[in-house]
Parts: C-alpha cells; sequence; structure tokens
C-alpha cells in the first residue's frame, strides 16, 4: 500500500502498529474503534502476524500479556467500556513489566454510554490502571498523522521502560480521515530481549525464563519500579505550546478539543485577546514543565474537554501548585467550539468567569 | 479559504464514497482535508452522510458549522441540512429522485440529473461521478483535471483500474452539462 494517503484514524493506528512490527492483536469490537480490529482482520495476514477476536476484552489482554511475554510487539483496542474491563489485564502487563500498547478510542458516558464522541475517560485511562501501583505512560494524539506517529513512539517508549503504553484518543480522531504520511514497514526480532519467555532448546530441562515479580523480592521490587515511575515522568513529559508566553488565558487541552483551542488561538489573537495553549501530547506523566513556559502574570488557564466534570482540573492545579486562577469550558455530545472558547478567554479576562 | 461540505443521501447510493472521493481530490490537489463520517447504527436504506473539510490552512473540528456545499441525493436528506446552509451556499439536488421543490432563494441550487447523465456516460453507476463533475464546476473548489488525475489514482490503487475510463466520462459529462 502506498505510504501516503488519505485514511481513518483507526485504519491508520492499525496500519502504523504493523509497520512498527507489531505481528499480535487480540481484542473485541467495539464502536467507535471496530475499524481497528476489521482493518487488522484481513491485513494482519497480509504481514504474517495473528489478530485474534476474543470472547472478551478480558481474555483479549490476558492473550496479549502471554504474547508480549514471549517478546512479540502486541497491540489491543477498546471504547470506554471495554477498556473498563481491561484494567485487571492492565495490572497484569504493567506487573510483568510488559511492553504493550494499548488503545482507548474514548465514546460517551458511563456504563454501556452511547457512541458518539467525549473525552470521558481522563480518569478512567490517566488514573486507572487496576490494582497495585500500575502506572503507564498515556499519549494523547490529536491527528490522525499524530496517531501514525505516536503508535511508533508507543512501542519504543514500552521497550525502553519494559511497560505498557496507552494511546488515549476519541471517536472524532478514530472515525475521521485525513492525509497521512506512513514510515516503513519495520520487523520486530522477537528473540532479542534476554526477559522473554524462549521455547525449550534441545539440551534445556527448563526452559522458561522467569519473568515479573516478585521473584526477585519486594526489597528488590521496591526501588527498582520506584526509579522507573520516577524516570518516565521526568524524562517522557511531552507537550506542545503555542503562544503562551505573552497569553493572558492559556487553555490546556488534549485530542479534539486541543485541534479547536488552536483555532481560537488564533481567532482571539485576530481580535487581540492573548490566547495561548497547552496541548498535551502525554496525559501521564501530565507535562508540568510545560507551565513554566507560560506568561507570569496570567490571568488564568482554561481546561477545554468534552467531559462534564472537568476531568483534567485537578491534574491542572498540581501542575500548577494552585497557584493560579482555573476555568472551564466543558461539553457533552459536541465538540466544544472555537468562538465559545474565545468567548470564554474574553469572559475571564474580564473578570466575569467563574473558577472551579 | 475554509470550505464545509455536506453530502448526504440514503445508505447504499454511495454517500460515504463520494465524500471520501472528494476529500481525495482535495488531498492530492494539495489542501488540508477532514472527512467525518456519520457512524453508529445506520442501516441500508435509512439515513447516511459525511463532512469534509477542505482549506489551505490546518482544520480545527471536522464537523461543519456554516456548511457552504450540501450534496443532497435524497430528499429527507435535503430537509435535513438545507438550513444549516449558508447564504450564497450551493445546494446540488440529485434530480433523479428529488423533483417539484421550491428552495431558499439566498442559495445556489444547481439541479442534476444524476441517473440520466450517468447513462448518458455509459457509466449506469456513475451517478457520484456526475455529481462530483457538477461540483467542481459550480464551486470552483478544485480543478476538473486535478480530480480527474486523482480519482483514476483512488481507483488504480484500490485494484480497480479498469473503470478509470468510465469515471471520466460521466465526471465530465456532470461537469459540462449541469
Amino acid at each position: 500500500m502506498a505510504d501516503r494517503a488519505i485514511m481513518k484514524g483507526n485504519e491508520a493506528l492499525a496500519e502504523a502498529a504493523l509497520r512498527a512490527g507489531c505481528r499480535f492483536f487480540s481484542g473485541y469490537p467495539i464502536t467507535p474503534q471496530t475499524e481497528v480490529l476489521e482493518y487488522l482482520s484481513w491485513r494482519m495476514n497480509e504481514v504474517g502476524g495473528d489478530m485474534i477476536q476474543t470472547e472478551d476484552e478480558l481474555t483479549g489482554l490476558h492473550m496479549l500479556l502471554g504474547a508480549s511475554l514471549g517478546g512479540a510487539r502486541v497491540l489491543s483496542t477498546s471504547a470506554g467500556p471495554g477498556f473498563a474491563l481491561f484494567h485487571e489485564g492492565l495490572s497484569y502487563l504493567c506487573e510483568c513489566e510488559a511492553p504493550s500498547v494499548l488503545v482507548d478510542v474514548q465514546r460517551l458516558g458511563g456504563g454501556c454510554g452511547g457512541i458518539s464522541a467525549s473525552q470521558g475517560d481522563y480518569e478512567e485511562v490517566v488514573h486507572g490502571g487496576g490494582n497495585g501501583d500500575s502506572q503507564y505512560i498515556v499519549l494523547t494524539p490529536a491527528s490522525v498523522q499524530e496517531e501514525v506517529d505516536l503508535v511508533q513512539e508507543a512501542y519504543e517508549l514500552a521497550e525502553k521502560y519494559r511497560n505498557p503504553v496507552v494511546i488515549m484518543t476519541d471517536a472524532i480522531i478514530g472515525q475521521m480521515m485525513e492525509g497521512v504520511t506512513l514510515p516503513d514497514m519495520k520487523e520486530h526480532d522477537i528473540n532479542k530481549f534476554d526477559w522473554a519467555y524462549k521455547p525449550l532448546g534441545a539440551n534445556d530441562t527448563h526452559g522458561i525464563q522467569k519473568a515479573g515479580w516478585p521473584s526477585t523480592g519486594y526489597d528488590v521490587y521496591g526501588p527498582y519500579r520506584l526509579k522507573k515511575f520516577k524516570d518516565m515522568h521526568d524524562n517522557e513529559q511531552r507537550w506542545e505550546n503555542v503562544q503562551v508566553k505573552d497569553a493572558d488565558v492559556v487553555c490546556v487541552a488534549y485530542g479534539i478539543s486541543s485541534r479547536v483551542c488552536k483555532e481560537a488561538v488564533k481567532k482571539a489573537r485576530a481580535k487581540g485577546v492573548k490566547l495561548g495553549l497547552i496541548r498535551l501530547i502525554t496525559a501521564w506523566p501530565f507535562p508540568e514543565k510545560a507551565f513554566a513556559e507560560i506568561n507570569p502574570n496570567v490571568k488564568g488557564l482554561l481546561v477545554v474537554e468534552m467531559s462534564l466534570k472537568g476531568q483534567m482540573v485537578p491534574d491542572v492545579k498540581l501542575a500548577t501548585k494552585c497557584n493560579l486562577p482555573v476555568y472551564t469550558y466543558l461539553s457533552c455530545d459536541v465538540v466544544p467550539d472555537s468562538d465559545m472558547v474565545v468567548e470564554t478567554a474574553e469572559a475571564i479576562i474580564a473578570g466575569t468567569a467563574e473558577e472551579v | 479559504m475554509l470550505k464545509e461540505i455536506i453530502c448526504a443521501g440514503f445508505g447504499g447510493q454511495g454517500i460515504i464514497t463520494t465524500g471520501i472521493l472528494i476529500s481525495y481530490c482535495a488531498f492530492e490537489t494539495g489542501s488540508q482535508f477532514t472527512w467525518y463520517p456519520s457512524y453508529g447504527s445506520e442501516m441500508r436504506g435509512g439515513t447516511a452522510n459525511c463532512t469534509i473539510k477542505i482549506s489551505d490552512e490546518e482544520i480545527a473540528s471536522p464537523l461543519a458549522k456554516d456548511i457552504d456545499i450540501l450534496v443532497g441525493m435524497s430528499g429527507p436528506a435535503i430537509d435535513k441540512f438545507i438550513d444549516s446552509l449558508r447564504p450564497g451556499g450551493y445546494l446540488f439536488v440529485n434530480s433523479s429522485l428529488v423533483t417539484g421543490r421550491t428552495y431558499r432563494e439566498d442559495i445556489n441550487v444547481v439541479e442534476v440529473d444524476t441517473e440520466e447523465l450517468a447513462k448518458e456516460a455509459d457509466n449506469p453507476k456513475g451517478a457520484n461521478m456526475v455529481m462530483i463533475g457538477a461540483l467542481v464546476k459550480h464551486t470552483g473548489i478544485m480543478t476538473l483535471e486535478g480530480c480527474g488525475e486523482a480519482i483514476n489514482k483512488y481507483f488504480t490503487e484500490h485494484g480497480k483500474a479498469k473503470f478509470n475510463e468510465a469515471n471520466q466520462r460521466a465526471l465530465k459529462i456532470g461537469y459540462e452539462k449541469c
């Protein structure tokens, strides 16, 4: 297939995973991520990998755990209701240090919810992760091209830290088509890791290597994990700052909302309103360092999110040590509107907006 | 310049594909674009629509706010979106199916007898190509030549190069006769 194409976010993500050397997928379809399975159902065969539709998400993740511990590059994807079922497996993936890549294509509502777009899984994905001290990196693409780029990066990060990486996207980015440039096809050597399970050799009496914890005891586990979390936190914060240095109001957003905010910055600046944007590329680690670059006299931060709770607000307050007033523009079922972002920013500057 | 286009009609009329082809033409002629479908519990015979935005700059939301161009392949589809068409915008009506209507006076209405013209082009399945030809002519969002090349490339890449000649005939007839 061509290296330059028009693709849906879900399909581009699937193709990008294959091109990063992913040869194993296990999971279950759910709107709005079903195109990933649909695409892989024919494409995975072409590249000689295995794609298995399991009976549910739980089984999918446990199968994935096995493949990952065998050294393969693996993928599973879901939406909120399925991602809720991922958490048991995700905790195992973290505990077994399985370098896997998972995706949440967020959709609206709790429980089974609806199928339209949302950013209501922030808390579930960013601060969830199942029982125990499970922690993983969360990447938040804002375009089809960025889905492609971040999938490649996700596998690198997963192997760098021997840890799962989650891509948190949404129904809009997953369903929409844009033009993409795809990377070259990479082959991944599943025998390159010394920690991975290997087949029994001719003279081996015991061929399976010990993977996971606490084979070395918790006295080693504790400091080791602590260092891993700190390294991920300190080294892997990613963000894009747009005109924050002189801004009177700075939006904080990710994914589809951040695209709208970027447009709002242009519209606001055109009428003399100094608006800026911090766009998250990682939601964990939260890009605290991005806030060091903003105007020290900024009048407020504006969280723009397709959720009703303002799920990102606590992270924004912590990143700024509660030193700056935080406001929200939240939406349900509809993509935030750039004119409304500008209006809210104007209200913040005029002192008529309500802090959260 | 941002253009917002909605293609709408019955499920099975090739609405989604028409939108993809317009998007591909924009992509191949060097524009930015987004394409967004109505998705979910749709069915054959029900409504189908997709939104295309074309611009020379980065596009924010892929959803439309003020529609510049509405491609209406069925009556209910036109009813659903006509109020969102901005004054001075274009409505392309599939007059093989939708006739005898009066429309808002502040918009440009182009009636396209897609089925008859597709037959005339000896491509009875080319109704959508006819429509794209008419759209290119009246809106000028891209050149006929650029669009024709892009459509050939798209079909060739999808292993359907055998339809290229018939597609070009339908595209041209839509451009010339509407």
